[in-house]
């Protein structure tokens, strides 16, 4: 967050600033407004804090617990959750300590989304802006390209590639990242094509800035609030789509795990040992509804059109 | 009119050859192949079965052949179920993919629609932050965790209703159904609560209220259907998702509809059978859009066509 909070446009000027010894009065910029609004909103902070909590169990746990993920403890096969012999989400059907699995699971979730999302990032960033600042036929072109990519059933298309390319945790990453750049091509091209007619990029061209440069530099930035929000509601479904897959079994594979893969063994056993459903579960469940929380939040905040 | 429908329609043509296309190649690049056994045939034997499947031939061949089977709607004979087609094979599941799906459509519009408008109605009190909260938890919560639990609860600690198989009779149909419509139904509320914030905010509302007609009015005559439009162009998006989600309902409840079919043939590298499921539904999906694109057009007086 903290890198944002400076003003879009002061940023690409504070060299400019520091050397004239520009000391202005201190401002409320726009991302300070939208601090303000998103740390107002309880269901959004409280969101944040749980996620943070979850976040950092979830990468320092594996160290602090005793067990490895792969370690099997013949003496507690089944084990129910219990202080007593130190497995305090139980264990599974091979006597791995769940509480560890859990935690390197979501690992593996967590970064599936930051990834899966920051390939859909790239792609929708780059084709959005493109089809919005050239325009004309080649927006067209390009967003009817869009809309075809829309009517096709794509869960099947990665269910397809899961099987036709095998298992494979960077494939996961691609496909789900790739199907779901749709949208935000969508919103950065309308974002773009509202931009584009403002003073400042017709000063930029007017000054001879190469497309490619005034992209870069004048259109990507002010594109930032759209995109952080937009992000924010990826990544819970770009989790969501991983453990879809690795629950029908084509995600990640054993001995790698995820929160979905741990939901799908815990349904198999769930008449007899509830526990190794449940605490996976739980935590998918709480870091999406987080996930989603802060994304409405972020979007209220900085998008305030609809406050009353 | 005619003219937005046969324009609309004309875009089909083009996102279904793609679809086809790219199944098609995509699973021709498959490492593996249909036959492959642990035990290898002879290779007479291999060339007939290839001979019989056309395998033998060059791929453009066989492309432009399955594009020519397709137009027929015929999507040839499934690679591991050896007595059955695909078409016997989709005519077999899909009425039970179809009574579950359509079914949870609706109960999803119903639910979902009423629970946004009482929200929007209530807005800002405890009744629409509970309701939304809920509704957060009903997309946040995948189908395939509340699907297990529920299976738990109802199912195997109650005992009211079975927790898999298929029989044509309610019972069988109540928790699938309710799972699969669980997202939607959220993901609707939260949509019809704000389109309906929006229109109740907007001038025309405000001369009806001032002409004295009654809450009731208002909402039924006057905001109910420029408040559906996002919903209904959701439809599409809902339509598709619940296709995907029936995807785990029919295999966690052990439902024989297409969804199992296509994660059975999937792991077997049944060709057929795969593109003919991934042709069917895009089929399914590229048809539902548009209607729903004619329905939009038809409510929403600002399209012009």
């Amino acid at each position: 967050m903290s890198k944002q909070q400076q003003p879009v446009d002061a940023r690409t000027d504070d060299a400019f600033a520091q050397a004239l010894e520009f000391d202005a009065v201190k401002g409320r910029s726009l991302w300070d407004d939208a601090r303000h609004r998103l740390f107002k909103n309880r269901a959004a902070v409280v969101s944040l804090v749980t996620l943070g909590i979850i976040v950092i169990t979830v990468i320092v746990g594996p160290w602090l617990v005793p067990w490895d993920a792969d370690f099997t403890d013949w003496d507690n096969i089944y084990s129910p959750p219990s202080l007593s012999n130190g497995h305090y989400f139980g264990t599974d059907a091979v006597g791995r300590d769940l509480l560890v699995r859990t935690m390197e699971g979501g690992r593996i979730s967590l970064l599936v989304g930051l990834v899966a999302t920051l390939v859909s990032l790239v792609i929708g960033v780059a084709y959005g802006t493109i089809a919005g600042y050239f325009g004309g036929r080649i927006d067209q072109v390009m967003m009817r390209i869009v809309d075809i990519f829309y009517a096709l059933p794509f869960m099947f298309f990665v269910i397809l590639l899961m099987v036709v390319f095998g298992r494979n945790i960077i494939l996961v990453f691609v496909a789900i990242g790739a199907i779901n750049w749709l949208d935000m091509a969508r919103i950065v091209r309308g974002q773009t094509l509202s931009l584009k007619r403002t003073e400042f990029i017709e000063a930029a061209v007017t000054c001879g800035a190469t497309p490619f440069n005034v992209i870069r530099r004048h259109i990507l930035p002010n594109l930032m609030g759209v995109v952080m929000v937009y992000i924010t509601l990826t990544i819970p479904q770009v989790i969501l789509v991983e453990s879809f897959l690795s629950f029908l079994g084509l995600g990640v594979q054993e001995p790698m795990t995820s929160w979905g893969a741990l939901v799908n063994d815990g349904a198999q056993d769930m008449e007899s040992a509830a526990w190794i459903l449940v605490f996976p579960a739980i935590f998918l469940s709480l870091t999406l509804y987080c996930l989603n929380y802060i994304g409405d939040g972020l979007r209220d905040a900085i998008d305030p059109r609809d406050q009353g | 009119m005619l003219k937005y429908a046969l324009n609309r329609l004309a875009w089909a043509i083009p996102t279904l050859l793609l679809l086809i296309t790219v199944a098609f190649f995509m699973i021709r690049v498959a490492p593996g192949g249909p036959f492959d056994s642990e035990k290898s045939l002879p290779p007479e034997i291999e060339q007939n079965i290839k001979a019989k499947y056309h395998l033998d031939e060059p791929v453009i061949q066989q492309y432009f052949r399955y594009l020519g089977q397709v137009l027929r709607f015929d999507f040839g004979p499934s690679f591991q179920y050896r007595d059955w087609t695909v078409n016997q094979l989709i005519a077999d599941g899909f009425p039970v993919s179809l009574s579950i799906g359509a079914l949870a459509m609706l109960l999803s519009f119903v639910l979902g629609i009423g629970i946004g408008t009482m929200a929007a109605l209530r807005q800002n009190t405890g009744l629409d932050h509970g309701l939304m909260g809920v509704a957060m938890l009903g997309i946040s919560i995948p189908n395939f965790v509340i699907a297990p639990l529920l299976i738990l609860a109802v199912a195997i600690n109650l005992g009211w209703l079975p927790s898999g198989g298929w029989e044509w009779n309610w019972r069988n149909m109540v928790l699938p159904v309710i799972t699969l419509a669980l997202p939607v139904t959220a993901y609707i509320a939260r949509l019809m609560r704000g389109s309906m914030i929006d229109v109740l905010n907007s001038d025309f509302i405000r001369t009806a209220r001032a002409k004295g007609l009654s809450e009731i009015t208002v909402i039924r005559r006057h905001a109910m259907k420029p408040a559906l439009l996002p919903v209904i162009s959701y439809m599409g998006p809902a339509a598709a998702g619940l296709i995907t989600g029936s995807v785990v309902i029919e295999r966690i409840f052990a439902i024989p509809g297409i969804g199992s079919y296509f994660v059975q043939g999937a792991m077997n590298r049944d060709y057929t059978l795969v593109m003919g499921v991934v042709i069917f539904y895009g089929v399914l999906i590229i048809a539902f859009n548009f209607i729903v694109d004619l329905i939009y057009a038809w409510l929403n007086p600002r399209i012009q066509y």
